[in-house]
């Protein structure tokens, strides 16, 4: 009798204990922040931190660490977070091959694994995963947008460009499934490339009518300038990772005029991204990227799913995870069956707003757009 | 179309050759006379980048930022011979190799105290903004040329010193035996912190000309490192005929490969794998010329070792 009494007062106590707060939720942030692409990472982190702090749950712990854009030293640090620091969820990873590294063998130890930014297209069809949610795009996603721009454009002729990794393909797979004029060349970089002079070439002499490429970071910077000192003279399309607020500094005016596709501006009109632009330039002196406001998202995401189910329930929390009723600063979002989201793609044009040069919604290039690979994914 | 097409390329390979030759003479300079193997080589680069970029932004002149870099850079470069790589000369190549990674990391996380983690603009100057027409119809950027032609000059002006200064016999001397030529009141100390100075300056000329081009980060350095290893592996360490040669050569058949290889497997697969493995195979282009010289030379081409 006094055994039972016990587990009686045991299960009161744990069920309004639950009631009243939810379970502590350790997050395991691995991302770039050192090396060519910091500032993707430090982006990330920044609009992550912000949604956390914002949010006023002191019952979030988020463990952080620097990835340096390898594979390998990613692997290691997801092993560690996973043993040791043994936390409930993975997030972070910036580049394709680090997330392919990572996230398979994570979700399938029952760890949560949610993409700020990083969807390659494995992950969204054939080996999609009940415990993967991508908060991003499913990486052909923005390129479909560029290809679906260019053919409403008029393009006939668009010489298409991409560094050679798992993303790069899927951009140039991404935006041949939307472009339907003919290709005046399709050449793969190195990725990390600094030096475009012998694509440049190619691009001058190929007489195309446009230009497609994808290099994110540091590679985006150098070729623009390159190509703008080129005195080759065409329409520059791509996705927005060459043109995110993060780097449109450093490129300068050689950017002005160009049309990106992207899933997320700072002029998207709603109250949440209001005041998420002003309170990311009020905490840290600077216009948020994309790549920020994909953080903040991944982060409420997170806090709205741990309000509704302690992550130590798998299923109530993957549940409120897929249901992902949390604000969106894009706007409308939901996740598809393969846990990508479905969402607007916009198009936007680089402009100075005085001295600062940034972006400017000019159109929706696809609209409640979800990825292709979806229907591959059983889970 | 095509030759025009075919000069601008190999212009290209000539300008990326060129840009090598600045980081690998230093590299090997500094190899041949003191024995040292310096990783930091790379950060050197990364200052005199940051320098030009910082100069140029906050006077508008890029001619007062590629001052500051040399500066910058030759002071960082007898900095850290006087404070760090002085203790290295009598230890073996890996004491060496850990304690210049080490002031890789130093370097790095110190660029990103002051300037951040994002990439800094640097433009070129208007002076030499636009493209020079080209024989056959086709245009090339004249900042470019000017880099082929800053390298050509830095060249000769190697040969000069190394050959016809006083400086230059001392270097050579210090090459062939330390021991002796301090035994003959040579003030060996002052002679490598100069020498060390002098490659500092080189990779700082390379980072502020080439930064211009690209974008200006932490960590802009160590991709250009490795390539400069390679190319004074293929001309013979501590060679800076061999630096040359090797630079000229990695830079052409990096831009060619890169360019012809894709086109060659075209003619027999889809444009779409062609474009991919070909990239693939550009990409190891390098490394299998390497081994090759290796396998036939093994001290590398014009290799300065006794």
């Amino acid at each position: 009798m006094r055994k039972l009494l016990a587990a009686g007062v045991f299960a009161l106590s744990a069920s309004i204990a639950g009631a009243a707060f939810a379970d502590p939720v350790k997050v395991g942030m691995i991302t770039t922040l050192s090396g060519g692409g910091a500032g993707l990472g430090v982006d990330v982190r920044d609009g992550f931190m912000l949604a956390i702090k914002q949010s006023g749950n002191t019952e979030i712990e988020v463990v952080t660490e620097d990835d340096a854009m390898k594979p390998d030293l990613a692997v290691q640090i997801a092993d560690k977070m996973l043993q040791s620091d043994k936390v409930d969820i993975l997030t972070g990873i910036i580049w394709s091959n680090l997330a392919m590294a990572v996230v398979p063998n994570a979700v399938n130890q029952g760890t949560f694994y949610l993409s700020p930014n990083a969807g390659p297209s494995p992950l969204a069809g054939a080996n999609c995963h009940a415990n993967y949610f991508n908060v991003a795009w499913q990486n052909d996603n923005l390129h479909e947008a560029a290809g679906a721009y260019a053919t409403s454009s008029g393009y006939k002729k668009v010489f298409i460009m991409a560094p050679n990794y798992p993303a790069g393909t899927d951009a140039l797979t991404g935006f041949k499934r939307f472009y339907k004029g003919e290709l005046a060349g399709e050449v793969y970089t190195k990725l990390g490339a600094t030096d475009y002079a012998a694509e440049i070439a190619q691009i001058r002499a190929s007489g195309a009518d446009a230009l497609f490429f994808f290099l994110p970071g540091g590679m985006g910077i150098a070729f623009m300038k390159q190509f703008a000192q080129s005195g080759v003279d065409l329409p520059v399309v791509g996705p927005a990772f060459s043109f995110s607020q993060d780097i449109l500094g450093a490129v300068g005016d050689a950017a002005l005029g160009v049309k990106n596709t992207s899933q997320w501006s700072k002029d998207i009109d709603n109250e949440a991204n209001k005041a998420f632009v002003e309170s990311f330039q009020a905490e840290y002196g600077r216009l948020p990227s994309l790549y920020a406001s994909q953080g903040f998202d991944t982060a409420n995401l997170i806090l709205a799913a741990a309000a509704k189910a302690s992550v130590k329930d798998k299923d109530a929390f993957r549940a409120a995870l897929k249901a992902a009723e949390f604000t969106s600063v894009r706007g409308d979002f939901k996740f598809g069956p393969n846990h990508h989201p479905i969402q607007d793609i916009y198009v936007r044009e680089v402009v100075k707003e005085g001295d600062v040069l940034t972006n400017k919604i000019v159109g929706v290039a696809l609209e409640d757009h979800q990825d292709a690979y979806a229907s591959e994914c059983k889970m | 179309m095509q030759t025009a097409l075919l000069i601008e390329q190999i212009l290209n390979g000539l300008q990326f050759g060129v840009m090598l030759f600045l980081m690998a003479a230093g590299l090997t300079l500094i190899f041949g006379v003191m024995g040292l193997i310096n990783l930091a080589h790379g950060s050197l680069y990364m200052v005199g980048a940051f320098a030009c970029a910082a100069v140029a932004a906050a006077t508008g002149s890029f001619w007062l930022g590629l001052a500051a870099s040399l500066v910058a850079a030759a002071a960082a470069g007898a900095i850290i011979e006087v404070s760090v790589i002085r203790r290295l000369y009598d230890r073996d190549h890996l004491d060496q190799v850990l304690a210049t990674f080490a002031l890789i990391l130093i370097f790095s996380e110190g660029t990103r105290w002051i300037f951040g983690s994002f990439p800094l603009y640097l433009d070129i100057p208007p002076l030499l903004r636009g493209a020079v027409p080209l024989p056959g119809g086709s245009a090339y950027p004249a900042y470019r040329l000017a880099i082929i032609a800053v390298g050509i000059a830095v060249a000769i002006g190697l040969y000069l010193l190394i050959s016809r200064t006083r400086l230059g016999m001392r270097i050579r001397a210090g090459e062939s035996d330390r021991e002796m030529i301090a035994a003959l009141g040579v003030d060996i100390r002052t002679l490598y912190t100069v020498v060390f100075a002098l490659g500092a300056a080189l990779a700082g000329l390379a980072g502020a000309l080439v930064g211009a081009l690209q974008s200006v980060q932490v960590g802009m350095g160590e991709p250009v490192l490795i390539l400069a290893f390679v190319v004074i592996v293929i001309g013979g360490i501590g060679s800076i005929k061999g630096a040359l040669v090797g630079a000229v050569l990695v830079g052409l058949i990096d831009t060619l490969g890169r360019f012809l290889l894709p086109m060659a497997l075209a003619g027999f697969m889809d444009a779409s794998s062609a474009a991919g493995i070909g990239a693939a195979l550009a990409s190891m282009l390098i490394y299998v010329f390497m081994a090759l010289v290796l396998a036939i030379r093994p001290q590398g081409l014009f290799s300065a070792q006794r």
